[in-house]
């Protein structure tokens, strides 16, 4: 068994855990956020993306040990509260899910794209979230969706009324 | 000041999803977000070798490893009558091996243990001992005489043949094919793949010893279904099951059949008085589970000299795998697939059908499709572009020449389809002009002279969706109705229940809106409820895009009785004449005094606090809505590809989608399946590749070797409409799920095949990839 520190979505948990345990798995079952989900064993699909440091990665491929010391955003972090990020706003605007299986990790990548990149091209959208699979979408709308979140982010320097989901 | 007006939700609205709420904020509840007091955690061990006979099976080491409360072998479960199960086609499948194993990746024995990880590590020590037999991977082999038996299980089985089966009139095809100026001939293999829902399949079983109430949490598109396949398998009391489909990562008809896997984790919960969770992994899922497609195809096409169409004769011969699993009608051993004579008017058609036995995993499964309308439409598409370019005619021409006109409907086909209602050339020639059809032609042309290859695809598929009538279509005996049932509470908010159960597709905001135009009651205000047998009428299912032909009519009846009510209630109150009430949406008002009127909740109030006498109290309902005909969706996709000729790599540089499914209830949601089932159709055709090796090894057992299209590569789709409403429907819906998967494969391959005729290139079998296409050029000398 090994202790490791995670931060995440803001709260610091330490945790023992055996270290063949997949950060994947840590996150589902010990801390119960369900919202990371498990697509494939291969890394292909993306559906277990989380942001590590910032960055995103397929959280079926790292071990939970390793992430000991860093900090993680998983789905259940992007909200502030009851205030929307602009991403999960875009998505339920643009129709940019159907099963909502791959939801969570491609707005995480959508998100840290938008971080980094604050007006994207179609094709750069693209290739952000080509490591993440959707099979309901057809991508289109996903596109949009990102498309709408960077315009909502580059509005939010003037005060506007966000809309709520649901 | 502005006040936001909440928008109503009713038909045609392209009202924003309901279920997004939960989805955004990662609160969703998936099958493995399940999690039961005291659970325990299956693996299952699964057979390296696709034939081979086992001569023993040692599981003491397993049993005594550490965390492992059970091992479950099949003649454990022999000893309860659960060896063998039977499928939705009425063979039997094995759940757990005890003779042979018939395919890699078949169940052999399962542990049961406190973690997920401590079951698979228990696998690892369990002893088969086999004896390996030779595979039989296609039907061709599976016909030769001297052909290993597969099913030696099967009592009278003296062969690998499942069945025969034919559609139309012989005689009537041979004479048309007599009185011929041209015969066209295409043999296509359409190949098998995997509908690969993001999530995988499982079940959370919960058999509470106690009380002997099983609640099986399943990742099931059927839940009514299976809770009556599980009552007819396990010997359970059907009032003691109960089944609930929590949310699901996609369906694709991956998740309509009982796996072996759910039978041996209810059977260790039943056992052990604890609840079992088991849940696929990647590969589980595309070895073992569900596979579609695998038909073997010959389609004869006769023409007279003008290039009309006399008869079509088709035979296939279907790869079954170990067990005739089929998810289909019972009366229809090849599913719908005399659909073949598509959107023409063909006077005679024959069809004959053969299955075959081999050692691939069963399935059968109808991905994204009514029950093999994708194999059908596939090879009458891609046939009749082949003939186009045979008799050198432009294939929009042949295809407008043989079209059902728009005046032959009721259309009766030479198979005995009885289409609702289409206007094909409309679809067609609103295609060509979106995509600037003759211009393309001329660049087309102009490349060709300059050495270039580019290809321009057309498919005008017609699909039939919607089962039943339920006199004619049922499984395993169940008619193919569905249901709905609709609370209207005292404050006039609603509660919907259904029999379908969404993966997806957007039920919870559809229905609502059906609801919100037929009753008044915004679709805010209306809660859709599904997935929970304890809790929801019975019904047949969601796939085969069945839910808005017949769900989304069972709702417009139940809430059109609603009114009714709501009706005599309104006269009540207005102390006026019945036939004196109008409506519009929300309100009765009296004739000539609309200011006289009740909304529909106050309606909804007194229903249960001011009532004429003699009438019941409540505004609620329940209905079974059994559908007169399938409905007969159609539409026009169009493909323009560049082709390189060093590579042989292809690039879709345009998608066209004209879709036609009647009246839109959600434009938004109906767009929203077409861009997914264009997506799907271009890994089909492009990327998807299952084979096997000539020992049965299953190449593409996972996302490395099984290529799901990403955002990159996945082409941009123009969507567009027109609308010939289904005259039976209530709402003159026809469903739309499956529209594009079943349709633009064809226009896909065509557009290749396009661009390739020129150098003698007529066929290409899915997927077209970059390798085959280049092979291709290379034989001819185009390229080196």
């Amino acid at each position: 068994m090994s202790e490791i520190t995670v931060r995440v979505n803001g709260r610091e948990h330490c945790q023992e855990v055996e270290p063949r345990v997949l950060l994947v798995d840590f996150i589902r079952t010990r801390l119960r956020l369900t919202g990371t989900h498990v697509g494939c064993d291969t890394s292909s699909c993306g559906a277990c993306t989380v942001l590590l440091d910032g960055a995103p990665v397929k959280s079926c491929t790292l071990l939970a040990v390793q992430a000991d010391g860093r900090e993680i955003t998983t789905v259940e972090g992007l909200a502030r509260g009851s205030e929307l990020h602009p991403v999960q706003v875009g998505f339920h605007e643009e129709h940019g899910l159907q099963c909502g299986f791959c939801t969570p990790g491609m707005m995480l990548v959508a998100a840290e794209l938008l971080e980094r990149n604050p007006d994207p091209t179609e094709e750069e959208i693209r290739w952000a979230i080509s490591g993440n699979l959707c099979r309901c979408t057809g991508y289109v709308n996903i596109v949009k969706a990102v498309q709408h979140a960077a315009r909502l982010r580059r509005e939010a320097a003037r005060p506007v009324a966000t809309g709520g989901v649901g | 000041m502005s006040v936001q007006v909440q928008p109503h939700g009713g038909i045609g609205e392209s009202y924003k999803r309901k279920e997004d709420a939960r989805f955004v904020r990662g609160r969703g509840t998936y099958l493995d977000d399940v999690v039961l007091p005291g659970m325990l955690h299956m693996a299952i061990l699964r057979s390296p070798h696709a034939h081979a006979r086992i001569r023993s099976l040692d599981v003491s080491r397993a049993a005594a490893s550490p965390g492992v409360v059970a091992v479950v072998t099949g003649e454990l479960l022999a000893q309860h009558k659960l060896a063998w199960m039977p499928t939705l086609s009425g063979d039997t499948q094995a759940v757990l091996a005890t003779d042979k194993v018939r395919f890699q990746g078949q169940e052999v024995a399962a542990v049961v243990a406190e973690s997920r990880y401590l079951a698979e590590d228990a696998l690892g020590a369990i002893e088969v001992d086999y004896e390996v037999l030779p595979a039989v991977t296609s039907p061709q082999q599976a016909m030769r005489p001297d052909a290993p038996l597969i099913r030696d299980d099967k009592e009278g089985q003296g062969d690998n043949h499942i069945y025969h089966w034919e559609a139309g009139s012989k005689e009537d095809t041979d004479a048309a094919f007599a009185r011929a100026a041209r015969v066209v001939r295409l043999t296509t293999h359409y190949p098998r793949s995997h509908p690969a829902p993001l999530e995988t399949c499982g079940i959370v079983a919960d058999v509470d010893p106690a009380t002997g109430k099983a609640t099986l949490y399943l990742t099931s598109q059927a839940p009514h279904a299976i809770r009556t396949v599980f009552a007819l398998v396990a010997g359970l009391p059907e009032h003691q099951i109960r089944v609930i489909a929590p949310d699901i990562g996609g369906g694709f008809g991956n998740k309509v059949p009982v796996y072996p896997g759910y039978v041996v984790a209810t059977a260790a919960s039943l056992l052990l008085g604890r609840p079992v969770k088991w849940v696929e992994d990647r590969t589980e899922n595309l070895i073992s589970t569900g596979f579609a497609r695998d038909f073997h195809m010959t389609g004869e096409l006769a023409l007279d000299e003008q290039g009309k169409m006399l008869g079509l004769r088709v035979h296939l011969d279907s790869d079954n795998g170990a067990f005739y699993a089929d998810a289909q009608p019972s009366k229809f051993r090849a599913g719908l697939f005399h659909i073949v004579t598509g959107s023409y008017d063909i006077p005679a058609a024959h069809v004959s059908a053969d299955g075959w036995y081999t050692n691939k995993a069963p399935g059968g499964v109808a991905y994204r499709c009514s029950f093999r309308v994708t194999e059908a439409s596939y090879l009458i598409e891609r046939l009749v572009t082949n003939a186009a370019l045979e008799l050198g005619l432009d294939p929009a021409e042949l295809r407008l020449r043989n079209f059902i006109r728009p005046e032959q409907f009721p259309y009766r086909s030479a198979t005995g389809w009885v289409y609702d209602s289409g206007n094909y050339p409309a679809a067609l020639r609103l295609a060509l002009e979106k995509l600037g059809y003759e211009e393309l032609r001329r660049e087309q042309a102009e490349r060709r002279a300059r050495g270039e290859l580019m290809g321009i695809g057309l498919a005008s598929f017609t699909e039939v969706v919607g089962a039943g009538h339920g006199a004619d279509f049922d499984i395993l005996g169940l008619r193919m109705f569905d249901s709905a049932e609709l609370r209207v509470h005292p404050t006039g908010k609603a509660v919907l229940k259904l029999g379908v159960k969404t993966q997806g597709q957007g039920h919870e905001t559809t229905f609502a809106q059906i609801v919100a135009e037929e009753l008044g009651i915004p679709a805010a205000d209306v809660e859709v409820q599904h997935g929970d047998t304890d809790h929801t009428p019975y019904g047949l299912g969601t796939y085969a895009s069945r839910s808005t032909p017949v769900a989304g009519a069972a709702t417009a009846v139940i809430a059109r009785k609603l009114r009714d009510k709501a009706r005599k209630l309104a006269a009540h109150l207005l102390e006026a004449a019945e036939d004196d009430l109008e409506w519009e949406r929300g309100r009765f008002f009296v004739r000539g005094s609309p200011e006289r009127a009740k909304t529909i909740q106050e309606i909804a109030f007194a229903a249960y606090t001011n009532l004429p006498e003699g009438m019941e109290a409540g505004l609620e309902g329940v209905t079974y809505y059994d559908p007169p005909n399938m409905t007969f969706p159609f539409g026009t996709y169009a493909v323009v590809v560049d082709v390189d000729k060093g590579t042989g790599q292809v690039r879709v540089r345009r998608v066209v989608a004209v879709d036609d499914c009647g009246v839109r209830i959600n434009p938004m949601i109906v767009e929203g399946q077409i861009h997914g089932g264009l997506c799907e159709g271009f890994g089909i055709a492009f990327t998807e590749q299952i084979t096997f090796d000539p020992e049965g090894n299953c190449i593409g057992s996972n996302f490395t070797d099984y290529l799901l299209p990403t955002a990159w590569e996945t082409p941009r789709f123009e969507c567009h409409a027109t609308v010939t409403p289904s005259p039976h429907h209530p709402l003159g819906a026809k469903g739309v799920g499956e529209s594009a998967t079943v349709g633009s494969p064809a226009a896909y391959v065509n557009a290749v095949i396009d661009a390739l005729w020129p150098h003698g290139i007529t066929n290409l079998d899915m997927p077209v990839t970059s390798d085959k296409v280049w092979a291709a050029l290379r034989a001819k000398g185009v390229t080196e």
